[in-house]
């Protein structure tokens, strides 16, 4: 029996590299059974969104270690989200995407689009198998439709396994492309909105977007309890990039006044990059630490960072609690405005969407988990997540261009078993 | 070129061959939690979350998307 640690030339190490495969990520599950993992979410904002998400994926391991998942998911949305529009002095009258009917939003609170409702159910395939003794493939197929969207995409990832199985490094593809026939049709980017009844000019009922997304990535296991991953991520999208609900309120320059509502407009294209870095750590006594860091741009100026932070604590050998925090930091887009000004000439892109505003985000919370059996678990989480603004608010006499900052609540139930 | 990333490449593996175990040396990594994704419907459900709230999505996998997310 040969014990003793050998470490051979770098040459002879790219030769040696022949290792069998690395089950990275789910643990493959045992031939002609399958493994099958539930879970709800609860999604609650205070004053707008709730979301109720089931989906049940279940995976199934062949003979010569190959894997099948198939997963479910829906999701119902009801509630309120913000149109763009600034808060005002005197309420304010809003008509309804369908064009059918209007609601007013009060003197001095944020304008609330409360008519979307809407449930999406979404299939996914993957397949992955080997292709020889340390290189993997994995391919899939995904599938979502909701009331005004539809998206169709497939994907492939190559991983490699060297040194020993101690390094992977993968390569991946994903393509996807979505279809969204909105009610009403596709507003004329800075078009007045039109009051209820009257004729909104239309620039059709539908368009379309494409995004590719490339990945290469490193695996590296550093020692007996030490993970880590490195990853470069390329994503393009073209198409309409436009959200057709949103709006922009344009403003005297000197009252603030509004004096018009105007639909939005994104540029045609968005690239972006992120790199990103995860480290999963065993400590000898039990506990295990997952940390993650992202940096992500793009060329609309947006740039983030995300730190994730999550410790597992096994206790009572069947139990483990396992505290979670969630950094975010985001810059705003270009053309992001909270508003328009009267007598300035209109930019070629702009949106007072939040989304693309400076904000900072926190995600804290725990999540209990109970080992049932082999294969079998019970799980719950409850987090809550905020975000505030970070000064790209902006006042004109009466209008006020406030970030809308948001308070939510993420319960999480799962149960997970195999047969 | 072509030849720049093999040295590169080697160099890289060569880097990491410096760290790693034996395959005797796994009993910890081996478990469900020290998995990379240790919980992938969880992983699912939050990057749904935060690429409906968020401006930014993927890094540690593909960016998602398939929803006109409010």
């Amino acid at each position: 029996m040969q014990l003793t640690k050998q470490r051979p030339s770098i040459a002879g190490l790219l030769a040696a590299a022949s290792c069998s495969l690395l089950n990275q990520g789910v643990s493959a599950s045992e031939d002609d059974k399958w493994q099958v993992e539930t879970a709800v979410l609860l999604y609650s904002e205070k004053d707008r969104v709730d979301a109720v998400e089931p989906v049940i994926s279940a995976t199934r391991g062949f003979a010569g270690d190959s894997t099948l998942t198939i997963k479910f998911a829906s999701d119902t949305l009801t509630g309120a989200s913000p149109s763009g529009a600034s808060i005002s002095d005197v309420p304010q009258t809003f008509t309804r995407p369908s064009g059918k009917g209007d609601y007013v939003t009060p003197a001095g609170e944020l304008p609330l689009d409360d008519t979307f409702k809407d449930s999406r159910g979404a299939v996914s395939v993957q397949y992955k198998f080997p292709l020889d003794r340390r290189t993997r493939l994995s391919t899939g197929l995904a599938f979502s439709k909701e009331y005004d969207y539809t998206s169709m995409a497939l994907n492939a990832t190559i991983a490699r396994d060297f040194n020993n199985k101690n390094t992977t490094i993968s390569a991946g593809f994903a393509y996807a492309e979505d279809t969204i026939d909105p009610e009403g049709g596709i507003p004329i980017a800075f078009a007045a909105m039109a009051p209820a009844g009257s004729e909104q000019a239309r620039d059709g009922i539908e368009e379309d977007k494409t995004t590719t997304d490339l990945l290469i990535g490193v695996t590296q296991v550093i020692n007996r309890q030490t993970l880590m991953q490195f990853n470069y991520s390329y994503s393009r999208a073209e198409g309409y990039l436009t959200d057709p609900f949103k709006i922009l309120s344009l403003v005297d320059g000197v009252s603030g006044t509004t004096l018009d509502y105007l639909y939005e407009q994104r540029p045609q294209e968005r690239v972006k990059h992120s790199l990103y870095w995860k480290t999963k750590y065993h400590q000898l006594g039990g506990n295990t630490i997952d940390v993650s860091y992202r940096y992500l741009w793009d060329d609309w100026d947006i740039s983030s960072h995300t730190v994730d932070f999550r410790y597992r604590m096994p206790f009572a050998e069947r139990h483990y609690i396992e505290p979670h925090l969630r950094y975010y930091s985001q810059d705003q887009a270009d053309f992001y405005q909270t508003f328009l000004v009267t007598g300035s000439p209109l930019p070629n892109h702009a949106s007072a969407d939040s989304r693309l505003g400076s904000y900072e985000g926190i995600t804290l919370g725990a999540k209990y988990g109970y080992r049932i059996n082999e294969g079998s678990e019970f799980n719950m989480r409850v987090e809550y997540y905020e975000q505030t603004g970070d000064g790209s608010d902006r006042t004109i006499g009466v209008a006020r261009g406030l970030f809308p900052d948001l308070e939510a609540v993420i319960v999480q139930l799962g149960y997970s078993f195999s047969f | 070129m072509k030849k720049m990333n093999i040295v590169l490449l080697a160099l890289l593996l060569g880097g990491c061959a410096q760290w790693g175990v034996e395959p005797w040396e796994r009993d910890l990594l081996a478990k469900p939690a020290m998995q990379l994704v240790s919980d992938p419907l969880e992983a699912g459900l939050d990057d749904h979350i935060y690429f409906s709230k968020e401006a930014s999505s993927g890094g540690a996998s593909f960016g998602g998307g398939g929803c006109g997310c409010n």
